[in-house]
């Protein structure tokens, strides 16, 4: 079984996201690497060095501005003939091209499979992860598959390096998207929604003041997203837009910090499938010191200040 | 500008799904059944391009049992104009969905389909790419901002990390994003009006499409629970653990 | 009068407008198309669905659908699917309990007959048969306010707006409400309905009867495993662990598909502000005789509601000019049965034969004395007539003596026909019992295990409750001052404890004052604040169309 694994070219070369899809790649067969984008050295020569990877392609030109669907499809489907399966990460640009190659290929996409069970059985979450589906695909069909990295480890880094091969970048002459502009966000702090560290306020901050005056160092020094529970928005400490929970937002980051969060089951709906979960609260027999993986019982305003001088301060 | 909204009935959304005793998955039975969000949201904008004098009919369709002319009414009385049942068991995979859509975008020539992003029962996130593929139109998903500027959309995305604006040329494919607008309510007369509204049944025989499905559940299950946390004594314990124990926070180099 | 008047709103007309679409208000439906066909009728219920704020024990009497629909028994689909077979009763202590002999019970006691069912799902069954005979039902629409002609009289009701902001301010989606003109306009809002409410106030339709009385109901749906399971199987308690002088007890009734209702009530003329119902209703099925039906069992449901406990001194005048009040809205809960979907169905089709009458005589808009002049004598009045004394007894008595007396006085009846005690009227109104927090002793209450008893958030999670995020609070406090003086200052805060969703809090503010907190979206409309709040300073109204808990099958 020889997968393709698509990934998108990238300023800083090759990202853990990208890492974490290769290595899911592998738990089912071999795997060659497809890199696409506008400028696609750094990330090529990156990922030849990937410990397992056959061959990488390389698909550059200045048509993969904004990396449009129709174009990623296009581009796969010219190497389809090769591969047995393809793969890519589910973030925004996989989720929205690969199922175009599921549709070309006449076959069904599995979305965001958190574990390989075998080449042909796939586990993914469904019901926004209330539960965990597990799925055989059909023998003989080519198997297209979307990656939740954040359940994979990152394959390492060897030191030989594969060959690199260009392949051209087919853009469809009818039927494509066109490409305007982008903005990244570059705003102060990552987005709740896909954060990978959050830390999270509750009722027991006191104060809109308090709120802003504890957690946004602590924020800053874990470069995370500023999360609320319900409680504390209805108090009107912070926006709605910063609720997490069953009404607020649904979040499952590596690490979720819980302050002075008491944890109703509403909340605890909105981040129980955090990877990590840390709550520092007074009280003992709270729900989210229940749930935490870690839970440090005292003072929040003493220890949150203890916690953000014990953190080295280049982390990220 | 005619356009289609596919939508789906699913698991209300503020409900605790449960999973069936009998290992079948889902518990569907007793369950209350609504539109699903993101439907509402694709239709709410249809809506709301014909009201901006941008579109002239909105045309809902929904594949599945019968009790799925309930959400057809609902978005009947938000204001679309027609609704189609394509009469098919509860669970249909987005890949068959999307081939029904085709016979369906062959017979009444949308310009724009708008569908929602991703259905919040089984979250495939796949149905809208599907039908653009097959059809060979452009898409724009996960859609935050569309803007109809003559023959041609202009959509903002929502992707990783910020925005991206695209530009289609009509026909195309639009899946929409939780941001996108807020679906209104149906008033009460409304909901009375939809009633009499045209409600047309379709089955996916005679549209010539094979629904059996590819994939094979194996079976669906609850995650496994966490395991017990342990109680650190201090911040430097708390630090510890995190950073060599749940890897989760890199140490000092 | 209001703002209501300034907003021009789409008017329909029907001859017939039902509030609430529960056995009563579906009952008085159906009958009236069985009887006039083309009537028009149109009943609108709060809830998304129909079902949705149903939440009954239940054993249910059929004679009421006997009557309703005579071929009921044949239809597969009728959702009664498992009879009585087994009646237990039992007076709880501490550690242990006698079971009372059925023998020694009154013949209206007995179950045979009945059945263990949802009333929820029968609801929803009578949707169905309601909606077959041509009757509109909008689920998700509620009845806001009431249409008044120049003269006073009820011509209609209006729905609530919708897309009001928190803030009181028409946000983008606004829509104001309808109106729904009838001839006539049913109120089956069921127990302390709010427009009921007013209808009362207005029309003094309470002047000469009895204070209402009411008690909170809770109820648990939980799937068992077989070994523990009896379909029909009917177990009722009272005792422990409430004390001699607080009514109330619990049910447990075992279903099909491998399910048990779990429930508890308690009166609330209760008098301890310290007392929490929900956390008696969670330490109740600790109880060694309960507690192992609970062996490796999930929890699958919870919810609330008030239920009427007046009976036949308290139903208050039935008709007013333009309306009716059917089941619940007027009390026709049998306390010892404790059943009342039965007489809510009798006299739904009391009034559906009065109002087909009148409106057939070309009346509208006016009192019809003749529905209210019968129900004495309908199968509702038989029903709760003799049974009228029991309430009384145990609230002036306390439960040992007072539950003894009352069988006793039921007892005589059966045999003799009348009462030894006459009718005896109720003590003061639910609100006046109770004492001040100084007077009170505080109740340490066992910590919730997670397995078989709970926290009420957890609890109020399985209701499925939601409401629309950004509109007013629907739970409307009079005089804030009053609140912080009496409620907190006097009787030490009881609603944060009688309130079963945690919906009420007191918060110490930054300075240490303690703020009340109303955490509306929790509310399940049990309507249990409405009533027992001392000063009744809290007003439920109903909140955006849809909103509130979301029962499958309660």
């Amino acid at each position: 079984m020889t997968i393709l694994l698509v990934i998108e070219a990238e300023a800083t070369g090759l990202s853990e996201t990208a890492r974490r899809a290769f290595g899911a790649a592998r738990q089912i067969g071999s795997a060659d690497i497809l890199v696409v984008g506008t400028a696609c050295a750094d990330t090529s020569a990156q990922a030849a060095k990937l410990d397992g990877v056959g061959k990488v392609f390389v698909a550059e030109g200045t048509e993969a501005e904004g990396l449009t669907a129709e174009v990623l499809a296009a581009t796969v489907m010219g190497l389809s003939e090769r591969y047995d399966g393809f793969a890519a990460a589910a973030d925004s640009v996989g989720k929205n091209f690969m199922p175009r190659v599921a549709a070309l290929l006449d076959v069904m996409q599995v979305s965001e499979i958190i574990a390989v069970e075998s080449p042909t059985v796939f586990t993914r979450p469904v019901y926004a992860g209330n539960f965990r589906q597990t799925v055989e695909v059909p023998a003989g069909e080519k198997l297209v598959l979307t990656v939740r990295t954040s359940a994979f480890e990152p394959a390492a880094l060897g030191t030989a390096s594969a060959p690199i091969e260009t392949v051209p970048l087919i853009v469809p002459e009818t039927g494509t998207a066109r490409f305007v502009s982008e903005s990244l966000a570059g705003g102060e702090r990552p987005d709740l929604a896909t954060a990978r560290i959050i830390v999270s306020g509750g009722r027991a901050l006191g104060s809109k003041e308090r709120f802003e005056e504890t957690l946004r160092p602590l924020a800053e020094r874990l470069n995370a997203a500023i999360g609320a529970s319900r409680a504390a928005v209805d108090a009107g400490f912070v926006g709605n837009d910063l609720q997490v929970g069953q009404t607020g937002k649904i979040v499952a980051p590596d690490l979720y910090i819980a302050i002075g969060i008491s944890g109703a089951i509403q909340h605890l709906a909105g981040m129980k499938d955090s990877k990590v979960i840390v709550a520092i609260n007074q009280d003992e027999d709270a729900p989210m010191v229940k749930l935490a993986d870690y839970s440090l019982v005292g003072d929040l305003f003493e220890l949150v200040p203890e916690l953000i001088q014990a953190l080295p301060k280049s982390d990220a | 500008m005619k356009i289609l909204v596919p939508i789906k009935r699913v698991h209300d959304a503020y409900l605790r799904p449960r999973l069936a005793p009998d290992g079948s998955g889902v518990d569907l039975e007793k369950a209350k059944m609504s539109m699903n969000p993101f439907c509402e949201i694709a239709v709410e904008e249809a809506i709301r391009l014909c009201e901006a004098g941008e579109a002239s009919e909105v045309l809902v369709v929904s594949v599945g049992p019968g009790a799925c002319q309930d959400v057809l009414r609902t978005a009947l009385a938000m204001g679309a104009d027609r609704a189609m049942l394509i009469e098919a068991p509860l669970h249909v995979e987005p890949l068959s969905v999307a081939k029904l859509l085709v016979s369906i975008v062959e017979r009444e020539q949308p310009d724009l389909v708008i569908t929602g992003k991703q259905a919040i029962d089984d979250d495939s996130n796949q149905t809208g790419q599907m039908l653009a593929a097959l059809l060979g139109w452009p898409q724009a998903t996960f859609a935050s901002n569309l803007e109809r500027k003559g023959a041609e959309i202009t959509v903002t995305r929502e992707i990783d990390g910020g925005l991206q604006t695209v530009a289609m040329a009509l026909p195309a494919v639009v899946t929409t994003d939780l941001r996108l607008n807020e679906p209104r309510y149906p008033s009460l007369p409304n909901v009375m009006k939809a009633r009499r509204k045209p409600l047309e049944t379709l089955s996916p025989d005679t549209l010539g499409v094979d629904i059996a499905p590819r994939l094979k559940v194996l079976k669906t299950e609850e995650p496994p629970p966490r395991k017990a946390g342990t109680r650190v004594a201090d911040v430097a314990e708390l630090v510890d653990r995190l950073q060599n124990e749940a890897r989760i926070l890199r140490a000092e180099s | 009068m209001s703002e209501r008047d300034v907003i021009k709103r789409e008017t329909m007309e029907f001859d017939v407008v039902v509030v609430g679409a529960g056995p009563a208000g579906l009952a008085t439906a159906i009958r009236l198309k069985q009887i006039n066909p083309d009537l028009s009728v149109v009943v609108l219920e709060k809830g998304a669905e129909v079902g949705a704020h149903i939440l009954s024990g239940a054993v249910i009497d059929p004679s009421g659908l006997d009557a309703l629909l005579p071929d009921w028994r044949n239809d597969d689909t009728a959702p009664l699917k498992t009879p009585v077979t087994q009646d237990l009763f039992y007076f709880l202590t501490r550690s242990g309990g006698l079971r009372l002999p059925n023998i020694r019970m009154p013949a209206l006691m007995n179950n045979h007959g009945n059945f263990v069912a949802s009333l929820g799902r029968v609801c929803r069954w009578l949707g169905e048969k309601a909606e077959a005979l041509g009757v509109e039902i909008y689920p998700g629409f509620p009845a806001a306010d009431l249409a008044r002609d120049e003269a006073g009289a009820v011509v209609g009701i209006i729905t609530g707006d919708m897309g009001i902001e928190k803030s009181g301010e028409r946000g983008p989606n606004y829509q104001p409400g309808m109106i729904l003109a009838g001839k006539y306009v049913v109120l089956a809002e069921g127990v302390r309905g709010s427009l009921t409410k007013r209808i009362l106030a207005d029309y003094g339709l309470a002047e000469n009867a009895d204070h209402q009385k009411y008690g909170i109901g809770f109820k648990e749906l939980w799937r068992i495993e077989p070994e523990q399971h009896h379909p029909g199987r009917v177990v009722h308690s009272f005792g422990w662990p409430l004390g001699n002088g607080t009514g109330g007890g619990s049910f447990l009734y075992h279903l099909e598909d491998n399910q048990v209702a779990v429930g508890f009530v308690v009166h609330l003329n209760y008098q301890n502000p310290y007392l929490s119902p929900f956390e008696e209703f969670q330490r109740f099925k600790t109880h060694p005789k309960i507690r192992d039906t609970f062996t490796g069992a999930e929890r699958l449901a919870y919810g609330n509601r008030a239920l009427s406990e007046g009976g036949w001194q308290s139903v208050p005048k039935l008709a007013f000019p333009g309306g009716v009040l059917v089941g619940d809205a007027a009390g026709f809960v049998n306390v010892p049965r404790i059943k009342g979907s039965h007489n809510a169905i009798h006299s739904g089709i009391l009034a559906a034969e009065h109002l087909a009458d009148a409106i057939a005589r070309g009346r509208s808009a006016d009192r019809i004395d003749s529905y209210d002049a019968a129900w004495r004598e309908s199968p509702v009045g038989k029903d709760l007539r003799p049974v009228r004394n029991v309430k009384p007894l145990w609230s002036r008595f306390g439960t040992l003596l007072g539950i003894g007396l009352g069988g006793f006085d039921m007892w005589f009846q059966q045999i003799f026909g009348i009462s030894p005690f006459g009718t005896l009227w109720h003590g003061k109104p639910d609100h006046q019992a109770l004492r001040p927090a100084p007077q009170s002793e505080p109740i340490a209450y066992p910590k919730p295990d997670g397995v078989l008893t709970f926290d009420r958030l957890s609890s109020v999670f399985l209701s499925g409750v939601h409401h629309e995020e950004d509109q007013p609070p629907h739970l409307k406090l009079a005089d804030p001052l009053l609140q912080k003086q009496s409620e907190f200052d006097i009787y030490g805060g009881p609603s944060t404890r009688y309130c079963p969703a945690a919906v009420y809090e007191w918060v110490p503010d930054a300075d240490g004052s303690p703020r009340y907190v109303i955490n509306a979206q929790n509310c399940v409309h049990c309507k249990t604040c409405d009533i027992k709040d001392p000063n009744q300073n809290i007003t439920w109204v109903p909140p955006e169309g849809g909103g509130g808990p979301s029962y499958q099958a309660m």
